[in-house]
Order: C-alpha cells, then sequence, then structure tokens
C-alpha cells in the first residue's frame, strides 16, 4: 500500500542536489584557467618576449607604452580571436551534438563548415577581399545549414539528419577540389591557407564581429535554450510534455550554432575538430547530462589557444597554421575515441 | 460537443503519422475525475491518441479540447501545467541521477528567473517517496532495473502535479506487486486528489479493477466505452482482441475477470 503522506524519513534537500553540479564548475574553471595561462604566455612570447607578470600588468593597463603596444595592438588581436573562435566552435558543436543526439554530430562532420569554405573559397578564386570573404564565408554555413534542414525534414533529431549533413560535407568536399583547380597558383596558396583554418595576422577586424556574434547568442544559448536543451535528451514527447517548445527550441539552437560556426570560419577559416572534441572532452569530464553548454565554451577556448601556442612555436624556423594542430589532436582523439566507444558498446 | 462538455476531450480527429492515417473520425471524451483506462490490441492506436490529447501530435482534422479551448492554440508550457503525459518509453540522459531526472517534472512551474523552491522541493520529495524510489535518490537512473526505472519516470510525471495525467502503459516493466502498488497509487490520486487519470493498460482484469470508465480500441476505433462492468463483456473481448473467453465475477471485487480460453476450445461456435 502506498500512500502520498507516508512518514518517512526525508531524503537530503533535492534542490542542493539539481543545480549545477560541482564538478561541471570545477572542470570550467580549470579549463578557463588554463586558457588564461596559456594566453598569458602567447602573449608574452616571440620576437620581443616579455615576462608574464609584465604581461599581466599590461593588460591591466599597467604596463609600459612599449608592452602597451606590442600586446594590445600586435599581439591581443589574434588571442582573443582564438579565445572567441575557440568558445564559438565549442558552444555551436555543443549545440548541435544536443541536437542531433549523437556526439560525432558536430558542424564539421556535417557539411556547416565546409558550406563556410566553401562559399570562402569561391571568393578567393575570384579574387575578392577579406571582407567579401568572411561575409560569403558565413553565407555559406548559414545556406548549408538551412540546406541539410530542409532536406532531413522535420527529423532534425537521429539519423537522418546526421547522413544528411555527411552527404553535404561530402559534395561541398567535392565542389572545394573543383574550385582549386580552376583557380591560379597565387590564389591557390592563399585559398589552401585559409582551408586549413589559421589565426596569422589576425586584427581587431576579425575579433569584433566574432566577439559580437558571441555576445548576442552566448545569453540566448545559455539562459533561454539551456534548460529546454537538457529536457529535449529525454526524447521529444517527454520534453514537448512538459512544456518545452520543442520545434521553436531546435530551430531557434540551430540558428544560434549555426551562426556561431559560420562567423569562427569567418573569422580563422575552417579549424577542424575543436567543436567536434571540445564538447565531448567536456562532457566527458563533468559526467553531467545536457549539453555542458559553459564546460564546452572554456574547453574550447583552452584548446584553441592552446593548439595555437603549438602551432606557432612547435617548429624552430617557421609557424604552422593552426588548423594543422587540431588535425592532428583532433583526429588522434576521434581514433582513440571511436576505438573506446565501439569497446564500450555506445556506437 | 454541446451541453456537458468535461475538462479533456477529442471530436472527429483524424490521427495520421505523414501520410498514414491511424484513426478517422474519432471522438473520446474523458470524464472530470474519472480514472479512464483505453485497452485495445498492440498498434490499435492507443499511444496515438495519447499523443493527440497531450498535444504532441496535431490532429489532421477535427479538434482536441482543454478546457474549453482547442489545445494546439494553447502555449506547451500553459498546457504542461494542466495536463501530464508518461511516454510509452523515454530516454533517460547520459549519467543522470534519480533526482535530477524527478527534479525535472518540474520544468513547466519554473522561469528564467525562478528556479527552485519550497514548493518544487516537497513535491518531488513526495512524489519520490510515493512511488518508493526516495531510497535510490542519488542512484544513475541507467543502472536502475526496469522497473526501478520505471517508477522514477512515473515519480516525474507525478512531480509534475497536474490535475489531469495521462499514463501510457505504467505498468509495463514491473512484477505484480509492484504492478498493483503503482495502480493503487494511481487509484489514491483520483480518488483522494480528484485528479482525472488516464492510463493506457494491458491487463484486462486491472482494467476492470481500477478504472471508473473504461475505453476500448480496436484498429483506430473507439469499440464501446462506459464503466467497466458494461464494457467488458466475453462479446467484446472477442470483437476487439480476437480472443474466445469467459467472464465471470472477480471473487475479490466482484469486477469483470476476463478468463481466456483453454487451447483447446469445446468448438462450441461463439
Ligand atoms: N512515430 C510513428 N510514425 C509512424 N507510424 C507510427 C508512429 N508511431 C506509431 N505508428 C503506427 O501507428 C499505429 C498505432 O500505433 P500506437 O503506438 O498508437 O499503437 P498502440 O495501440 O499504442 O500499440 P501498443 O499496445 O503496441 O503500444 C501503428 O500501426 C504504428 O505502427
Ligand atoms: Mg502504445
Amino acid at each position: 500500500m502506498t500512500t502520498l503522506e507516508r512518514p518517512a524519513v526525508r531524503n537530503r534537500s533535492i534542490g542542493s542536489r539539481v543545480g549545477i553540479r560541482p564538478r561541471a564548475v570545477v572542470v570550467g574553471a580549470v579549463a578557463a584557467l588554463g586558457a588564461f595561462v596559456i594566453s598569458v604566455f602567447s602573449l608574452g612570447t616571440g620576437d620581443f618576449a616579455i615576462a608574464p607578470a609584465d604581461v599581466v600588468t599590461t593588460l591591466f593597463g599597467e604596463g609600459n607604452p612599449a608592452h602597451e603596444f606590442i600586446i594590445s595592438e600586435l599581439r591581443l588581436p589574434r588571442l582573443v580571436t582564438a579565445l572567441a573562435v575557440g568558445a564559438a566552435l565549442a558552444a555551436g558543436g555543443a549545440v548541435f551534438q544536443s541536437l542531433v543526439r549523437n556526439p560525432l554530430g558536430s558542424p564539421d562532420m556535417l557539411g556547416v563548415t565546409n558550406g563556410a569554405s566553401t562559399a570562402a573559397l569561391t571568393v578567393v578564386i575570384l579574387g575578392g577581399t577579406s571582407t567579401q570573404l568572411s561575409i560569403a564565408a558565413v553565407a555559406g554555413g548559414l545556406a548549408a545549414t538551412l540546406l541539410i534542414q530542409l532536406i532531413a525534414g522535420r527529423a532534425l533529431h537521429g539519423f537522418r539528419f546526421i547522413l544528411v549533413g555527411i552527404g553535404m560535407a561530402a559534395i561541398l568536399t567535392g565542389i572545394s577540389g573543383y574550385l582549386l583547380t580552376r583557380g591560379v597558383q597565387m590564389e591557390n596558396a592563399r585559398a589552401l591557407l585559409w582551408l586549413t583554418g589559421s589565426l596569422d595576422g589576425r586584427d581587431w577586424g576579425q575579433a569584433v564581429p566574432m566577439l559580437i556574434v558571441l555576445g548576442v547568442t552566448l545569453p540566448v544559448l545559455l539562459l533561454v535554450c539551456g534548460p529546454g536543451l537538457r529536457m529535449l535528451e529525454m526524447g521529444d514527447d517527454s520534453a514537448s510534455a512538459l512544456g518545452v517548445p520543442v520545434s521553436l527550441l531546435r530551430n531557434g539552437s540551430l540558428l544560434a550554432a549555426a551562426l556561431l560556426v559560420s562567423f569562427a570560419a569567418a573569422s580563422a577559416g575552417p579549424v577542424n575538430f575543436v567543436a567536434l572534441i571540445a564538447p565531448h572532452l567536456a562532457k566527458r569530464l563533468t559526467r553531467a547530462p545536457g549539453p555542458n553548454l559553459l564546460p564546452s565554451i572554456a574547453v574550447g577556448a583552452l584548446l584553441l589557444t592552446g593548439a595555437d601556442f603549438i602551432a606557432q612555436h612547435l617548429l624552430e624556423d617557421r609557424a604552422l597554421p593552426v588548423g594543422v594542430v587540431t588535425g592532428l589532436v583532433g583526429g588522434a582523439y576521434l581514433v582513440w575515441l571511436l576505438t573506446t566507444e565501439r569497446r564500450a558498446g555506445r556506437i | 460537443m454541446t451541453g456537458h462538455t468535461s475538462r479533456l476531450s477529442g471530436s472527429g480527429m483524424t490521427l495520421a503519422y505523414d501520410k498514414r492515417v491511424i484513426a478517422e473520425n474519432l471522438s473520446v471524451e474523458i470524464p472530470d475525475g474519472s480514472f479512464t483506462v483505453i485497452i485495445g490490441p498492440n498498434a490499435c492506436g492507443k499511444s496515438t491518441l495519447l499523443r493527440a490529447l497531450a498535444r504532441l501530435l496535431k490532429p489532421t482534422a477535427g479538434t482536441v479540447l482543454l478546457d474549453g479551448r482547442d489545445v494546439h492554440s494553447q502555449p506547451t508550457r500553459t498546457v504542461a501545467r494542466t495536463l501530464g503525459l508518461l511516454p510509452q518509453s523515454s530516454t533517460a540522459p547520459d549519467g543522470i541521477t534519480v533526482a535530477e531526472l524527478v527534479a525535472r517534472g518540474r520544468y513547466p512551474h519554473q522561469g528564467i528567473l525562478r528556479r527552485w523552491s519550497a514548493e518544487d522541493e516537497n513535491v518531488v520529495q513526495e512524489s519520490m517517496l510515493a512511488t518508493g524510489v526516495a531510497d535510490l535518490a542519488d542512484r544513475h537512473v541507467d543502472e536502475l532495473s526496469g522497473g526501478q526505472r520505471q517508477r522514477v519516470w512515473l515519480a516525474m510525471a507525478l512531480a509534475q502535479q497536474t490535475p489531469l495525467l495521462l499514463l501510457d502503459e505504467p505498468t509495463t516493466y514491473l512484477d505484480i506487486a509492484h504492478q498493483i502498488e503503482v495502480l493503487d497509487l494511481c487509484a489514491e490520486l483520483h480518488e483522494r486528489q480528484g485528479r482525472t487519470l488516464v492510463a493506457v493498460l494491458h491487463d484486462l482484469n486491472h482494467a476492470a479493477r481500477y478504472a471508473t470508465h473504461l475505453i476500448a480500441m480496436r484498429s483506430g476505433r473507439v469499440a464501446r466505452s462506459g464503466p467497466p462492468s458494461e464494457v467488458l463483456t466475453a462479446e467484446l473481448v472477442e470483437e476487439v482482441f480476437g480472443l474466445p473467453c469467459r467472464v465471470i465475477d472477480d471473487p475479490e471485487t466482484g469486477t469483470p475477470l476476463v478468463i481466456p480460453a483453454a487451447r483447446r476450445s469445446t468448438g462450441a461456435p461463439v
């Protein structure tokens, strides 16, 4: 016999157990701290070395004018772009993976990034300016997302969206290959560098649009979409029965994620694997349900600044594009992931 | 619908998935304060009907009225405060604990600013006690047995605290004692708190015992509805399930008790 008023020992408060998990806070904080430390080091290294302590005082506006110039004018734009692009890719990736309910369903696997690349490549081959390139990248990423959504129909979850996305990625890769055969040598060199993903020579012109998009979309994703995205993991019916406006939430978060990823591609080129791996790594570390947006963002910023630091200093004589490093590290992680997940029977 | 209307009803509904029509011109009325049980063979459209009533599936024709208004013209969250649904199957997110999952039942009562209140706390604690999962609060849902998991989902639906609650096969995976316990709990919710319950059940004898109103469905139609003692006859079971049987009085409760005919039947034409 059950009763609603059975006198029983009550549990420890539920409220204390359903909020943000301490572990997730620790993961986010450690990753953010890591990103900060790497930032200080990368601002301090270069042709003119600056001690970490001087970097920090300069960042707080109390350094000498020489340091001030080198850091704020020369090195900070690149670093801020790296932090922002890492955060944007991670947030976009976390939303995609959550929406399609598959850890491999990230925007760089599903053709969103390819959409940005192909459009940007077209501009490069036609000899366009870098502003035109950025606009094309954003438009291309959004168009690819819309197209996948239209072809996949309403079934945004599950395999259909993923299969259409993979198909889209393949087609766009083919088109990019064709475009490269049409370009002349000079343009191809520029195009190939862009296609690898690089942070070389970034100025505030690249950093600011990315920061604005982050400033607009992140609050929406975190405050408005976040709780709903967590509910959506229980399946459409359960989420809907609990009052989640499923299709509105889906389309809204998909748009926000596509914007983030497209602007990231416009700022740094299609840097591979960050959108796939940052959310995954964050989730593995926090072990919390949901898209883990904040920890993912911190991990993404850490990954991209870390990868760029390595790319700049790995070889004595010249810097590598950051996409080479994320490609190598990300590819290795993916192989490791696929084998362990496979052994665990999850895929 | 004229004259008396109940809080929840569907009229002239055509229910379809894409082009595949499951039910046509289907009308049901859920009496207020009833414990309505829906019975019917697999794939006859019971879950589809519940999904339509709960606003998850939009009828291609006809309407579902909740408190006198088309359920599809009302915001999801408003509906979710009045009408709860425990779907036939749901997925527990990776790594979620029992307390976290049950607490999600409070979602429709929370907003961006109002997150966790004393009422949420009480309701969640009580739902977990009522379904006997309080001891499991810190366990991971994916590490529970099927029956434990089912009770956790039920606790979540209870935590939603809706005056109307639709349950799609709430007793699957449960052993006989837990089945009765869950049904007793439902009866109690209905009797003491005046909640209107609609449950899909496969066990006809449970249906007969607990339902105050019975709806028998067959291939997208309502074959018959009314009090169990009138609906549950040998003819109806034969018609709806194609199962020859005898119906006797339950010695315990006096409600109809369905006894399937032995495999070697007497050969008497029914
Ligand atoms: N999402 C869906 N898409 C397409 N067809 C569906 C879908 N869900 C159910 N159906 C079909 O609709 C019909 C009715 O299904 P429904 O789930 O309502 O049956 P049910 O009466 O609940 O059966 P059961 O007792 O097995 O749960 C079935 O033929 C089923 O194949
Ligand atoms: Mg069903």
